[in-house]
């Protein structure tokens, strides 16, 4: 469904600064695939994401989402198969537009819009049914403004969003991070269930490895802008921190240097 | 003292559209759009220029419209597409503006003093002259708010407020956030231009001058609106910046009547605004200690 070939993404290319995010990275993911991607800090997880996303323009390679080409396609046209959700919970809403307003600009994701109404009644009535299912007592606040919600309600609500309208990718981008364990709990069992009810191939970065572990078929883990682990099936399985842990140092020659990882 | 009022009461009407143009970009879509100065002077300049030379007063009304749309088009253009900052393209357009007036114009001002305007078939049914700017304006403010109502609340409409609140969600969400940005500066300025051509036919003349401080006046109606009569939704967002745009004519009118001098006008307004702008500021340097103490139930 998605498939990476050979992509090279530098910043502040010929300065001081130069930064290679990703060096002829590849990654293929088949349809249904949950890949989890764990990597320490600058390991070009979130980079993935956003070219990938459209947000960055790749310097080299090609992304393919289905057979489509999607490469050289603006971020606003990409959206029309990708759902995002995004690390910090303020991205992913319109604040100051109302519960149901967000829905129904998600629901029009790749359509063309006009001057119909941007709501519909019969839309009112879809969107209370899904919000019931998050169980959060968001359908009795349709027309409340986002802003009003918790940060875990506003990411379940982006999660809403983002499989609104059916997706080919689905892309998590350390979406639990910036909510309290409870809540991340709550959020990432959310996740797995609108993978498993839409069968979405989606790519969920993490920083917190028994996360990367738990959820999904496939975990990769990521070092200087290469996969330098793939694991899958089986073998994911019975995994376990402790390996990942070991696994890294093995192929990396360095200690695990994500703080945050490792507290968590 | 009634004929201030009700002088002000009509020259708010009027700005009104102007306020509620500058609203929509910079309270729409986040941005502070200095075309504002250029576009109204423009559709004076197009209106008063159309009807010296025999056009009907509604179709050069219409001309001066579509001028400030273009307006505005240029600007998103700038800003959108060559990545200039929105504050820096507005000027460059407003500047622009400034020599493409005088070409409109063919000199400085323009005076249509004894001809057919917008106003007259109004006058022709016995409507004093006063009366029937205001009454006209006031028509065409309630249009206006109207319309705008119902195009935010469309498709397209949404869009543009989602991408003024959150540009990264709006294009996760597939919306083209350049030509939302773009859509919204040519019906600001669009709203601007069609201010101007209706204040032209009023006094009688276009001035090619006739911008300067503008978004100033936008800007302080649309803060005064806010604060006096609320922004609890868009309906009441839309009422509050006319009712804005005619408060601060009448200060202004009660001001000058208690006898400060004109050229201090500008100055006043810019201070009103400075202090409306920096009211948060305030509001955070009087209340931190509160908050410190309650802090630890977070």
């Amino acid at each position: 469904m998605l498939t990476v070939k050979g992509i090279t993404k530098i910043f502040n290319q010929g300065t001081v600064n130069e930064n290679v995010a990703l060096s002829d990275f590849s990654l293929t993911l088949e349809e249904g695939d949950f890949v989890t991607v764990i990597g320490g800090n600058g390991a070009g997880k979130s980079t993935l994401l956003n070219c990938v996303a459209g947000v960055y323009t790749i310097d080299q390679g090609s992304i393919f989402i289905g057979d489509k080409d999607v490469s050289k396609l603006p971020e606003y046209k990409r959206a029309s198969v990708i759902g995002r959700v995004f690390q910090d919970p303020m991205k992913g809403t319109a604040a100051n537009m109302g519960i149901e307003e967000n829905l129904a600009l998600a629901y029009r994701r790749g359509k063309f819009r006009g001057l119909r109404w941007g709501i519909s009644n019969k839309e009112r009535e879809i969107y209370k049914e899904y919000l019931s299912h998050l169980d959060l007592g968001l359908e009795d606040r349709l027309s409340d403004q986002v802003g009003l919600l918790s940060g875990g309600q506003r990411q379940a609500l982006t999660l809403l969003m983002a499989t609104l309208k059916k997706p080919k990718l689905l892309l998590l981008d350390e979406h639990t991070a910036a909510l309290d364990p409870k809540t991340a709990e709550k959020v990432l069992q959310l996740s797995d269930r609108f993978v498993k009810e839409g069968n979405l191939t989606t790519l969920m970065v993490t920083h917190n490895m028994r996360h990367a572990i738990e959820h999904g078929n496939r975990l990769i883990m990521m070092h200087e802008g290469k996969v330098i682990l793939d694991i899958k099936g089986e073998e994911k399985q019975q995994l376990t921190v402790e390996d990942l842990l070991k696994r890294f140092g093995q192929v990396s020659g360095e200690e695990f240097s994500n703080d945050r990882a490792l507290l968590s | 003292m009634l004929q201030i009022i009700l002088g002000a009461i009509s020259l708010g009407l009027i700005w009104a559209i102007l306020t509620i143009g500058v609203y929509i970009t910079f309270r729409i879509l986040d941005i502070a759009d200095m075309t504002v100065e250029g576009s109204i002077a423009m559709g004076a300049a197009i209106a008063a220029t159309a009807i010296v030379n025999g056009m009907n007063p509604f179709a050069a009304t219409v001309l001066a419209f579509l001028g400030g749309m273009a307006a505005g088009l240029i600007t998103g253009f700038l800003h959108t597409k060559l990545k200039i900052p929105a504050l820096l393209a507005g000027i460059l357009t407003m500047i622009a503006l400034y020599s493409i007036n005088l070409h409109i114009m063919g000199k400085a001002n323009v005076s249509i003093l004894r001809m057919h305007t917008i106003y007259t078939p109004m006058e022709n049914l016995g409507v004093s002259p006063t009366n029937s700017v205001m009454l006209f304006a006031f028509i065409s403010v309630i249009a206006i708010v109207g319309i705008l109502y119902w195009f935010f609340g469309t498709e397209v409409g949404c869009a543009i407020r989602a991408t003024g609140n959150n540009p990264q969600m709006a294009r996760a969400q597939g919306i083209n956030t350049n030509n939302m940005i773009t859509l919204g500066l040519i019906i600001s300025n669009g709203l601007v231009a069609l201010c101007g051509a209706l204040i032209a036919q009023s006094q009688s003349f276009a001035d090619v001058q006739m911008g300067i401080g503008s978004i100033v006046i936008g800007l302080a109606s649309v803060i005064i609106g806010e604060v006096i009569f609320g922004k609890r939704n868009f309906l009441n967002c839309l009422i509050s910046l006319v009712l804005g745009a005619i408060t601060y004519r009448i200060i202004i009118a009660l001001v000058l009547k208690m006898g400060m001098p004109a050229n201090d006008l500008k100055l006043f307004t810019a201070i009103t605004v400075a202090i409306a702008l920096s009211l948060p500021v305030f509001k955070t340097y009087l209340r931190p200690i509160k908050k410190s103490i309650k802090g630890g139930d977070l």
